[in-house]
């Protein structure tokens, strides 16, 4: 065990680890924020991506000893059930989930891409989502609303 | 951010009705009990009367409504639903209803949560809608009484009754209350709004659950915590039928963290203080295990089905004469199909928290049955079954039995041995290698036409291997779990051979669409083929199996929709004419017309005269009337295939759906879109895979889910409204057209027949090199 410092959405938490430990699981359980999801462990699945330097990682696989001192920001870092983060409001207004469970990890992941590229066209969007899944395929939804999103980004600058 | 475990934990029913009231009544309805729970094998004992009023609705002395349903959310947006049920019989809006689902110490044993029951079962003439119109009834007769005033000339809207011509006269819902129950049962003549009046029903409504879920903050079972709560993993044998014979507690005495070590039977597993230090101790754990006990060969493990023995023989339909018309009949079509065994592969792997204290046990789990999970987990603790509170928490995706159940026990026993509260999360490994498998099928199919292409005859036989089950109330051993701690799956009844059929079932979609269903004297199909004969053998498995998402109707209809298309194909028929001419259900037609009209189908004869090298496109049909008449889909699907690669895409789809009424049309249309894609992703790759000693399938890089990321079709719903009908089910219908409609696109283009599902680039290549 080792004093590990993360800053979660803005705050700090000193918490007290084994550096081995997968950052996921100090999210959840230490921080007690409930955006990234268990999916797999394996990094084969998205669901929980959270986002550090402008990049979406798997945090199932990122321990915390490699998270210190980063940004790390979760779904419910973007914003709040009332005042929803744009690409939170576009999923909203498609009802675009069923079980909700991959929303994470699909929200997370297009964000990091289009916050590097806002012009992404839809072959890079693709690729960023090809190691993302949902289960209950809630795609084509999920993917208007990111597309109604990118749009709108596009439109403000 | 909090979750509110703990306070929901504290609450009980009858807090709940202390807060929100209740209404006496002063007249006795004339009233038949709602026996629809009874039939599927409810209630349990003590748990609230489906018959009564009070056990569906609450209403507070602010106006606010309680509703309890024992139908759950899953992910496929029925609470929605049931949420602009209560609110349209009871006329208020949407918002002023609050609805709690599947928690024993709340709400009515509605049984299981599956197989697209909760719509026909709560939103026709029983349960939540009937009581919600009884409610409405009840209070318009308290109302006309307080105003002096007959019934028919009040009107009731937004929680408020008035006058129809004086609005001054008016009294709310909530001052009629004035904290009494209702102790009324459930009026079997209480007048349902009609499907043409509704303002709330039949809205697109967002969800309420949407912006918790796109922020993080939706409390999954995953995000359940208690005080004090430990984390717990499990050890499950490294292959199926291998036995504990030593576990080393020592292997692990330098961890920390750890708080205990399990061994019941075949079950073991670990307790420890934070998460990661469970998920080292389990890796660490020294368990000697004894040899398994081997798997078939699964190269061929599925043609070998048709010898197996014992079976146990079920005739659906037989006509008695199909053989004789079939072997007499101017064309004579064979073929068989297979269907592999296939995985709820749940995304996120299953997760549960328990509280086991003495003789009293608090039980978190995303299970499909509340009140069956609270008797299993007390023949599993010990415990009397009225002393375990059970509170369903959404998991993730549920399209059958996943491991929800299995994560349940282990939390409970993990949780009793540890005297502390427990929470369980299985890996992805622990989920896959062991879940109840969606059944393999196969299928052979035999018709015999006359010369004007007529079908004569058609015969259908499957063969499809099981073990264990949904656990119910009684059967623990059914799911891995329950196995590892000594219980038995359901036994297996030899029967040779099957018996005639005794009445009409089509449950299974075992009988085909097109033949006449008759049984006992009566046509109760809806085809017009009168020589018909419909066996199946149920089989002894190597693996786990249990519902997945349409089980048995899926695979049913990919063999008889793929054969209906080869009928087509042989007699040079149009492949929506062909169906058309066979069918005499009128809703069966109407959805295959919506379909093709939507999909502007020209009539041909499959397959295209296209190349036969490059990427070509080709369009394939199917319907179905799920279970036989609970639900109805036609689909066109259009696919470009790759000869050069074998490679299936599929670019648009068509789906029409009837399901009634339709209650939210979002709502419907989504169940459309995700089945229709989910179906299509486990036609194009997903297969349960194992070697000679355990399975192989045990992570996302050996079962293939299509992901976010790929080409996704276009698709377009028709969704056909039915005022006038009864509500059916929605949830499994585009799911079991889609193999079949994928594999009849393939013909079309290819001229290249797909038998096995799934179509993985090599079986198209095989079929593609095998055509004429
Ligand atoms: S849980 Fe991390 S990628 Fe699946
Ligand atoms: S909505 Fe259930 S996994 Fe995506």
């Amino acid at each position: 065990m080792s004093t590990i410092n993360l800053k979660v959405n803005g705050q700090p938490h000193a918490l007290d680890l084994d550096p081995a430990t997968p950052l996921l699981y100090a999210l959840t359980d230490e921080v007690g924020v409930g955006g990234p999801k268990f999916g797999c462990g394996l990094g084969q699945c998205g669901a929980c991506t959270v986002i550090i330097k402008g990049q979406a990682v798997r945090s199932c696989v990122t321990t915390v000893k490699a998270a210190q001192g980063a940004d790390i920001v979760t779904l419910e870092g973007l914003g709040t059930p009332g005042k929803p983060h744009p690409l939170q409001k576009a999923f909203m207004d498609e009802n675009a989930a069923q079980c909700g469970f991959c929303l994470n990890g699909v929200i997370l992941t297009a964000k990091a891409l289009l916050d590097k590229n806002p012009k992404a066209n839809e072959g890079e969007m693709q690729q960023a989502l090809s190691n993302v899944l949902c289960r209950c395929f809630t795609h084509t939804r999920m993917l208007a609303a990111i597309n109604t999103y990118a749009k709108s980004k596009a439109g403000a600058r | 951010m909090k979750f509110t475990a703990e306070a929901q934990m504290a609450l009980s029913r009858r807090n709940f009705l202390k807060t929100s009231g209740a209404i006496i009544v002063g007249f006795s309805a004339a009233s038949q009990i709602s026996s629809d729970a009874f039939a599927q094998g409810g209630p349990s004992p003590g748990a609230p009367a489906m018959g009564q009023v009070d056990s569906w609705i609450a209403i507070a002395a602010d106006g606010s409504i309680t509703a309890y349903s024992g139908k759950e959310e899953l992910g496929q947006g029925i609470s929605t639903a049931q949420q602009q049920l209560v609110a349209e019989e009871l006329s208020v809006p949407f918002e002023r209803v609050k609805l709690i689902y599947c928690d024993t110490a709340l709400t009515p044993d509605q049984a299981h949560t599956s197989g697209s029951q909760s719509h026909p079962v709560n939103f026709n003439n029983s349960n939540l809608g009937q009581a919600g119109a009884t409610a409405r009834e009840a209070l318009l007769q308290m109302a006309s009484q307080k105003l002096g005033l007959p019934v028919d000339q009040l009107t009731a809207a937004k929680g408020v009754i008035q006058a129809r011509n004086d609005a001054s006269k008016k009294v709310t819902y909530g001052e009629l209350v004035a904290g009494k129950k209702f102790n009324l049962p459930l009026s079997k003549t209480a007048k349902r709004k009609h499907p043409r009046e509704w303002t709330v029903l039949g809205q697109p409504l967002q969800r309420p659950d949407m912006p918790l879920m796109a922020t993080g903050t939706f409390e999954y079972v995953h995000n359940v915590k208690v005080p004090g709560m430990l984390h717990g993993r499990v050890v499950r044998p490294p292959v199926p039928g291998a036995t504990v014979v030593n576990v080393d507690e020592a292997s692990i005495k330098d961890l920390a963290g750890v708080e205990k070590i399990v061994v019941r039977k075949n079950f073991v597993g670990v307790v420890a203080q934070k998460q990661f230090q469970a998920v080292q101790a389990a890796a660490k754990l020294k368990v000697e295990w004894s040899k398994g006990t081997g798997m078939p060969d699964q190269a061929g493990f599925l043609e070998t089905l048709r010898q197996a023995q014992p079976s146990r023989d079920i005739l659906l339909v037989d006509s008695g004469d199909s053989a004789a018309k079939i072997s007499g009949a101017a064309t004579v079509v064979k073929a068989s199909y297979i269907h592999p065994n296939q995985m709820h592969g749940s995304l996120g792997a299953s997760c549960a928290v328990a509280d086991v204290q003495g003789d009293k046990a608090t039980i978190y789990s995303a299970t499909q049955g509340v009140w069956y999970q609270r008797s299993a987990c007390a023949t599993l603790l010990g415990l009397k079954p009225e002393n375990i509170h059970v509170m369903f928490r959404r998991g993730s995706g549920c399209y059958g039995l996943n491991g929800a159940d299995a994560a349940t026990y282990d939390a409970a026993i993990l949780s009793q041995a540890a005297g502390k509260p427990v929470r369980v999360q299985l890996t992805r490994k622990d989920e896959m290698a062991w879940e109840n498998y969606g059944h393999a099928h196969v299928m052979d199919e035999r018709a015999g036409l006359d010369a004007q292409g007529n079908i004569l005859a058609w015969e259908h036989e499957a063969w499809i291997p099981a073990k264990g089950n949904r656990p119910g109330a009684a059967r623990p051993g059914n799911i891995v779990t329950g196995s590892l701690l000594g219980f038995e799956p359901d036994t297996f009844q030899p029967r040779t051979p099957a018996p005639a059929p005794n009445a009409y079932n089509n449950n299974s979609n075992g009988i085909p669409s097109y033949v006449a269903g008759r049984v006992k004297g009566m046509n109760q199909g809806t085809g017009t083929i009168a020589s018909e004969r419909v066996l199946v053998h149920n089989l002894q498995s190597p693996v786990f199996t249990g519902p997945l998402r349409s089980p048995a109707r899926l695979q049913n209809t990919f063999a008889h929709e793929s054969f209906m298309d080869e009928l087509a194909a042989k007699v040079g028929a149009d492949p929506v004419e062909f169906r058309l001419k066979h069918l005499k259900s009128e809703r069966v037609i109407g959805v295959l017309e919506a379909a093709a009209k939507a999909a502007k189908w020209e009539k041909r004869v499959s397959p295209r005269a296209n190349a036969k090298t490059g990427t070509v496109t080709g369009r394939g049909v199917a319907v179905v009337a799920y279970e036989g008449d609970n639900g109805y889909t036609g689909i066109v699907v259009e696919v470009n295939v790759n000869q050069q690669t074998g490679k299936i895409d599929v670019k648009r789809m068509w789906v029409a759906i009837d399901a009634g009424p339709i209650s939210n049309p979002d709502g419907l249309k989504q169940q459309a879109e995700g089945g229709a894609l989910q179906g299509m992703s486990r036609a194009l790759g997903e297969e349960v895979t194992w070697d000679r000693e355990k399975i192989t399938s045990v992570d996302w890089r050996t079962y293939h889910s299509l992901p976010v990321g790929f080409e996704i079709p276009k698709i377009e719903c028709v969704l056909v409204n039915q005022p006038d009908e009864e509500a059916t089910g929605a949830g499994e219908t585009s799911i079991t057209v889609i193999g079949a409609a994928i594999g009849n696109a393939v013909f079309d283009a290819t001229g290249a027949r797909l038998r096995q599902i799934p179509f993985t680039p090599e079986r198209v290549k095989a079929a593609l090199n095998a055509r004429g």
